[in-house]
């Protein structure tokens, strides 16, 4: 088994009111130089390794963790060393 | 007219809008239909009822389009039996592709809970013929995540194709267009965020959504009575 973890923002030019609002505050609470916060969600899996991992992850993403009608998905694989 | 409520595990407005369908229309058979039938093929329309389906995991609608019952919920949308989404149940027929956009959070991150002035932008539809088009009605909302967001090409497409159906008279959650109901192209699924269901006696406060179960009834009847 392999860790996947995947990363789901909203898609580039869709305003994020989560994210306006954290920025709002960062601001508030004076912290300078501070902008494009944007706030998503991050899901973590153990899936078995293998033959097609990407396409399999790919076709998770697609058809139910992220929607592609406004979010755009990312993932990164974590093998455990072994010893 | 045949109707099915779909209820899921979470749905909290199934009641309502069976009382809605069933008093207000003269639908031969209104029925619950939950979320593990295998068909809704034997319903002339169906309603897709508010709520939390599946506690809203993941996103608002997002697990609710994978229940048994959608599949063929979707079978019968493609043949043009009327489907009806309000609130949750729209956002879950966003899911399944039933319609376009999807739902963002508020702009402001509130859940908004109160009645709001609602404009029929389309009364050319098997929705809203009861209605006159610039209508303004008042329809309660309740949503945390009601923010409709499409791409240009598709909000140009709903424009240029009367797909937008409803708009709230003023900003209320930051709604691209300051949409609030659409239709799909084909006009037999209609999504909006406001509750008709809950507009329908006046002593409640508004019963304004009247019409659109009026609407849905007299075009079924119409298209499937054949009278001398």
């Amino acid at each position: 088994m392999v860790n996947v973890h995947v990363y789901i923002t909203l898609k580039e030019g869709v305003l994020d009111p989560q994210g306006k609002a954290v920025e709002h505050s960062l601001t508030a609470l004076g912290y300078e130089g501070v902008e494009e916060v944007s706030v998503g969600k991050w899901i973590q899996l153990k899936v078995e390794d293998g033959e097609g991992l990407d396409a399999r992850i790919t076709a998770m993403c697609e058809q139910l963790l992220a929607n592609p009608v406004i979010e755009n998905y990312s993932y990164k694989v974590e093998r455990e060393a072994t010893v | 007219m045949r109707a099915a409520v779909i209820v899921f595990p979470g749905s909290n407005c199934d009641t309502d809008m069976f009382h809605a369908v069933k008093d207000f229309t003269e639908a031969e058979v209104v029925e619950f239909v939950p979320h593990t039938a295998k068909s809704v093929a034997a319903y002339d329309a169906i309603f897709i009822p508010g709520g939390f389906s599946y506690g809203d995991y993941l996103r608002t609608g997002a697990i609710a389009r994978f229940a048994p019952v959608m599949k063929s919920v979707s079978e019968e949308a493609a043949k043009g039996k009327t489907i009806v989404g309000v609130c949750n149940g729209f956002q879950i027929l966003q899911e399944a592709g039933l319609l376009p956009g999807a739902m963002k959070r508020n702009k402001d991150l509130k859940f908004i809970c109160r009645t709001v002035d609602l404009k029929v932008e389309n009364n050319k539809t098997r929705f809203t013929s009861s209605y006159n088009e610039g209508d303004v009605l008042r329809i309660p909302v309740a949503h945390g995540e009601g923010n409709f967001e499409c791409d240009e090409k598709t909000y140009n497409q709903l424009q240029q194709k009367g797909q937008i159906v409803f708009t709230y008279v003023d900003d209320v959650n930051g709604s691209k267009g300051q949409i609030a109901g659409v239709q799909n192209e084909a006009g037999n699924v209609l999504g909006m965020m406001p509750h008709p269901e809950r507009a329908m006696e006046a002593w409640l406060g508004s019963e304004d959504g009247r019409n659109l179960f009026t609407s849905v009834y007299r075009n079924w009847r119409e298209s499937n009575v054949v009278t001398n």
